[in-house]
Protein backbone atom coordinates (compact mmCIF):
# COMPACT_ATOMS: atom_id res chain seq x y z
CA UNK A 1 0.00 0.00 0.00
CA UNK A 2 2.39 2.50 1.27
CA UNK A 3 4.64 2.39 -1.71
CA UNK A 4 1.95 4.26 -3.63
CA UNK A 5 1.41 6.88 -0.95
CA UNK A 6 5.17 7.39 -0.80
CA UNK A 7 4.99 8.63 -4.38
CA UNK A 8 1.66 10.39 -4.25
CA UNK A 9 2.35 12.56 -1.23
CA UNK A 10 5.57 14.17 -2.52
CA UNK A 11 3.99 14.56 -5.95
CA UNK A 12 1.01 16.35 -4.43
CA UNK A 13 3.30 18.53 -2.34
CA UNK A 14 5.32 19.50 -5.38
CA UNK A 15 2.25 20.15 -7.50
CA UNK A 16 0.65 22.21 -4.77
CA UNK A 17 3.84 24.18 -4.27
CA UNK A 18 4.15 25.10 -7.94
CA UNK A 19 0.51 25.91 -8.58
CA UNK A 20 0.06 27.60 -5.21
CA UNK A 21 2.92 29.97 -5.97
CA UNK A 22 1.66 30.73 -9.44
CA UNK A 23 -1.86 31.44 -8.17
CA UNK A 24 -0.55 33.65 -5.40
CA UNK A 25 1.51 35.75 -7.80
CA UNK A 26 -1.43 36.13 -10.16
CA UNK A 27 -3.69 37.17 -7.32
CA UNK A 28 -1.23 39.78 -6.05
CA UNK A 29 -0.97 41.24 -9.53
CA UNK A 30 -4.76 41.40 -9.83
CA UNK A 31 -5.05 43.00 -6.41
CA UNK A 32 -2.73 45.84 -7.37
CA UNK A 33 -4.76 46.46 -10.48
CA UNK A 34 -8.10 46.42 -8.69
CA UNK A 35 -6.85 48.55 -5.82
CA UNK A 36 -5.74 51.28 -8.17
CA UNK A 37 -9.17 51.09 -9.78
CA UNK A 38 -11.07 51.50 -6.52
CA UNK A 39 -9.02 54.39 -5.20
CA UNK A 40 -11.92 56.78 -5.73
CA UNK A 41 -13.93 55.08 -3.00
CA UNK A 42 -13.06 56.32 0.46
CA UNK A 43 -13.41 53.65 3.15
CA UNK A 44 -12.89 54.66 6.77
CA UNK A 45 -13.40 52.90 10.09
CA UNK A 46 -14.71 56.00 11.85
CA UNK A 47 -18.37 56.26 12.56
CA UNK A 48 -18.87 59.86 13.53
CA UNK A 49 -19.06 62.11 10.52
CA UNK A 50 -17.59 65.59 10.29
CA UNK A 51 -20.25 68.23 10.88
CA UNK A 52 -20.10 69.63 7.38
CA UNK A 53 -20.91 66.34 5.67
CA UNK A 54 -24.49 66.16 4.51
CA UNK A 55 -25.60 62.60 3.92
CA UNK A 56 -28.33 61.97 1.39
CA UNK A 57 -28.72 58.22 1.64
CA UNK A 58 -27.00 55.21 3.15
CA UNK A 59 -26.90 51.48 2.74
CA UNK A 60 -25.10 48.48 4.20
CA UNK A 61 -22.48 47.05 1.84
CA UNK A 62 -20.46 43.87 2.19
CA UNK A 63 -17.71 41.98 0.48
CA UNK A 64 -16.62 38.49 1.38
CA UNK A 65 -14.10 35.92 0.29
CA UNK A 66 -13.43 32.33 1.32
CA UNK A 67 -9.83 31.38 0.86
CA UNK A 68 -7.82 28.26 1.56
CA UNK A 69 -4.17 27.47 1.86
CA UNK A 70 -2.52 25.09 -0.57
CA UNK A 71 -1.46 21.62 0.48
CA UNK A 72 2.24 22.39 0.52
CA UNK A 73 1.90 25.40 2.78
CA UNK A 74 -0.48 23.57 5.09
CA UNK A 75 2.17 20.86 5.35
CA UNK A 76 4.87 23.43 6.11
CA UNK A 77 2.62 25.07 8.69
CA UNK A 78 2.04 21.76 10.43
CA UNK A 79 5.82 21.29 10.65
CA UNK A 80 6.16 24.76 12.06
CA UNK A 81 3.42 23.93 14.52
CA UNK A 82 5.77 21.46 16.21
CA UNK A 83 8.55 23.95 16.93
CA UNK A 84 6.32 26.98 17.38
CA UNK A 85 6.85 30.52 16.23
CA UNK A 86 5.44 32.70 13.52
CA UNK A 87 3.64 30.71 10.87
CA UNK A 88 4.81 32.94 8.05
CA UNK A 89 3.06 31.05 5.28
CA UNK A 90 -0.38 31.96 6.60
CA UNK A 91 0.20 35.68 6.91
CA UNK A 92 0.30 36.55 3.19
CA UNK A 93 -2.82 34.44 2.61
CA UNK A 94 -4.90 36.32 5.15
CA UNK A 95 -3.54 39.64 3.96
CA UNK A 96 -4.53 38.84 0.38
CA UNK A 97 -7.98 37.79 1.52
CA UNK A 98 -8.56 41.01 3.47
CA UNK A 99 -7.48 43.14 0.55
CA UNK A 100 -9.76 41.17 -1.74
CA UNK A 101 -12.74 41.54 0.63
CA UNK A 102 -12.20 45.29 0.90
CA UNK A 103 -12.01 45.64 -2.86
CA UNK A 104 -15.25 43.69 -3.28
CA UNK A 105 -17.00 45.84 -0.70
CA UNK A 106 -15.84 48.97 -2.50
CA UNK A 107 -16.99 47.47 -5.78
CA UNK A 108 -20.50 46.92 -4.41
CA UNK A 109 -20.62 50.47 -3.09
CA UNK A 110 -19.42 51.85 -6.41
CA UNK A 111 -21.96 49.82 -8.37
CA UNK A 112 -24.77 51.24 -6.26
CA UNK A 113 -23.59 54.79 -6.74
CA UNK A 114 -21.88 55.49 -3.43
CA UNK A 115 -18.39 56.90 -3.04
CA UNK A 116 -17.79 56.78 0.72
CA UNK A 117 -17.98 53.91 3.21
CA UNK A 118 -17.95 54.60 6.93
CA UNK A 119 -17.65 52.32 9.95
CA UNK A 120 -15.85 49.61 8.00
CA UNK A 121 -15.38 46.38 9.92
CA UNK A 122 -13.44 43.25 9.01
CA UNK A 123 -14.41 39.87 10.39
CA UNK A 124 -12.67 36.55 10.15
CA UNK A 125 -14.36 33.18 10.53
CA UNK A 126 -12.86 29.73 10.14
CA UNK A 127 -15.13 27.31 8.34
CA UNK A 128 -15.28 23.86 9.85
CA UNK A 129 -13.38 21.21 8.00
CA UNK A 130 -15.61 18.61 6.47
CA UNK A 131 -13.91 15.73 8.24
CA UNK A 132 -13.23 15.26 11.89
CA UNK A 133 -9.54 14.47 11.42
CA UNK A 134 -8.92 18.00 10.18
CA UNK A 135 -8.34 16.91 6.60
CA UNK A 136 -10.84 17.65 3.88
CA UNK A 137 -11.98 21.08 2.88
CA UNK A 138 -11.30 23.95 5.21
CA UNK A 139 -11.26 27.62 4.55
CA UNK A 140 -11.22 31.00 6.16
CA UNK A 141 -13.88 33.53 5.41
CA UNK A 142 -13.07 37.22 5.53
CA UNK A 143 -16.03 39.58 5.57
CA UNK A 144 -15.70 43.31 5.11
CA UNK A 145 -18.75 45.44 5.73
CA UNK A 146 -19.62 49.05 6.30
CA UNK A 147 -22.21 51.72 5.67
CA UNK A 148 -21.98 53.28 2.24
CA UNK A 149 -23.13 56.88 2.17
CA UNK A 150 -23.72 59.38 -0.57
CA UNK A 151 -23.00 63.00 0.20
CA UNK A 152 -24.71 66.06 -1.12
CA UNK A 153 -22.94 68.03 -3.80
CA UNK A 154 -20.05 70.18 -2.76
CA UNK A 155 -18.94 68.16 0.26
CA UNK A 156 -15.18 67.81 0.27
CA UNK A 157 -14.47 64.34 1.60
CA UNK A 158 -10.71 64.41 1.82
CA UNK A 159 -10.00 67.67 3.57
CA UNK A 160 -12.83 67.58 6.05
CA UNK A 161 -11.88 64.28 7.67
CA UNK A 162 -11.15 64.92 11.35
CA UNK B 1 -35.86 49.46 5.02
CA UNK B 2 -32.60 51.31 5.73
CA UNK B 3 -29.91 49.02 7.10
CA UNK B 4 -26.71 50.39 8.58
CA UNK B 5 -23.95 49.26 10.89
CA UNK B 6 -23.57 52.70 12.41
CA UNK B 7 -25.24 53.69 15.67
CA UNK B 8 -27.47 56.17 13.93
CA UNK B 9 -28.65 56.55 10.38
CA UNK B 10 -26.44 59.31 8.98
CA UNK B 11 -28.49 62.37 8.13
CA UNK B 12 -31.60 61.18 9.97
CA UNK B 13 -32.69 61.05 13.58
CA UNK B 14 -34.13 58.12 15.51
CA UNK B 15 -37.59 58.74 16.93
CA UNK B 16 -38.50 55.30 18.23
CA UNK B 17 -36.72 52.09 19.29
CA UNK B 18 -38.27 48.67 18.81
CA UNK B 19 -35.56 46.42 20.22
CA UNK B 20 -33.32 43.71 18.84
CA UNK B 21 -34.15 42.00 15.58
CA UNK B 22 -32.33 38.88 14.44
CA UNK B 23 -32.09 36.74 11.36
CA UNK B 24 -30.20 33.53 10.95
CA UNK B 25 -29.73 30.72 8.51
CA UNK B 26 -27.80 27.47 8.69
CA UNK B 27 -26.36 26.25 5.43
CA UNK B 28 -24.74 22.98 4.55
CA UNK B 29 -22.36 22.69 1.69
CA UNK B 30 -23.70 21.27 -1.53
CA UNK B 31 -22.09 17.98 -2.48
CA UNK B 32 -21.06 19.07 -5.96
CA UNK B 33 -19.68 22.29 -4.64
CA UNK B 34 -17.85 20.44 -1.93
CA UNK B 35 -16.04 18.18 -4.39
CA UNK B 36 -14.88 21.16 -6.43
CA UNK B 37 -13.82 23.00 -3.31
CA UNK B 38 -11.94 19.90 -2.18
CA UNK B 39 -9.91 19.95 -5.37
CA UNK B 40 -9.31 23.66 -5.02
CA UNK B 41 -8.16 23.06 -1.48
CA UNK B 42 -5.03 21.28 -2.78
CA UNK B 43 -3.78 24.17 -4.87
CA UNK B 44 -5.04 26.87 -2.54
CA UNK B 45 -6.69 30.15 -3.41
CA UNK B 46 -10.24 31.28 -3.33
CA UNK B 47 -13.03 28.75 -2.87
CA UNK B 48 -15.50 30.60 -5.09
CA UNK B 49 -18.33 28.17 -4.39
CA UNK B 50 -18.14 28.86 -0.68
CA UNK B 51 -17.83 32.60 -1.17
CA UNK B 52 -21.10 32.57 -3.11
CA UNK B 53 -22.75 30.19 -0.69
CA UNK B 54 -21.93 32.34 2.30
CA UNK B 55 -22.90 35.60 0.66
CA UNK B 56 -26.26 34.13 -0.40
CA UNK B 57 -26.79 32.82 3.10
CA UNK B 58 -25.89 36.14 4.65
CA UNK B 59 -28.31 37.87 2.31
CA UNK B 60 -31.03 35.50 3.49
CA UNK B 61 -30.21 36.24 7.14
CA UNK B 62 -30.49 39.97 6.44
CA UNK B 63 -33.83 39.45 4.67
CA UNK B 64 -35.20 37.57 7.67
CA UNK B 65 -33.95 40.28 9.99
CA UNK B 66 -35.56 43.06 7.96
CA UNK B 67 -38.78 41.08 7.69
CA UNK B 68 -38.90 40.93 11.48
CA UNK B 69 -38.26 44.66 11.70
CA UNK B 70 -41.02 45.36 9.17
CA UNK B 71 -43.51 43.38 11.23
CA UNK B 72 -42.66 45.52 14.23
CA UNK B 73 -43.38 48.61 12.19
CA UNK B 74 -39.82 49.89 12.02
CA UNK B 75 -38.35 51.53 8.96
CA UNK B 76 -34.64 51.10 9.68
CA UNK B 77 -32.16 48.80 11.41
CA UNK B 78 -29.09 50.32 13.03
CA UNK B 79 -25.89 48.87 14.46
CA UNK B 80 -26.10 45.65 12.47
CA UNK B 81 -23.55 42.97 13.38
CA UNK B 82 -22.74 39.61 11.89
CA UNK B 83 -21.67 36.38 13.49
CA UNK B 84 -20.63 33.13 11.88
CA UNK B 85 -20.38 29.85 13.69
CA UNK B 86 -19.68 26.32 12.59
CA UNK B 87 -22.49 24.37 14.21
CA UNK B 88 -21.71 21.01 12.63
CA UNK B 89 -19.18 19.54 10.26
CA UNK B 90 -19.75 21.02 6.86
CA UNK B 91 -22.45 23.44 8.01
CA UNK B 92 -22.25 27.05 9.05
CA UNK B 93 -24.66 29.39 10.73
CA UNK B 94 -24.83 32.94 9.46
CA UNK B 95 -26.39 35.28 11.94
CA UNK B 96 -27.27 38.95 11.59
CA UNK B 97 -28.67 41.16 14.31
CA UNK B 98 -29.36 44.79 14.90
CA UNK B 99 -31.71 47.29 16.50
CA UNK B 100 -34.99 48.10 14.80
CA UNK B 101 -35.84 51.79 14.88
CA UNK B 102 -38.00 54.37 13.25
CA UNK B 103 -36.12 57.26 11.71
CA UNK B 104 -37.17 60.43 10.01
Amino acid sequence: MDFLSLIITPAMLLGAWISGRALERRHLKNLLLLESGSRGILAVTIEELPKDWHVQSCELVMGNVVISQDYFKRFMASLKGVVGGNIGVFEPLLERARREALIRMKGVAHARGYDTIINVRLETAALASSRSDGKGTAGVEILAFGTAISLSEGTNRRTSLP
Amino acid sequence: MIISNTQEIPGKSIIQFFGVVTGSTVRAKHIGRDIMAGLKNVVGGELTQYTELLSEARGEAIRRMSHQAEEMGANAIVNVRFATSSVAQGAAELFAYGTAVTVE
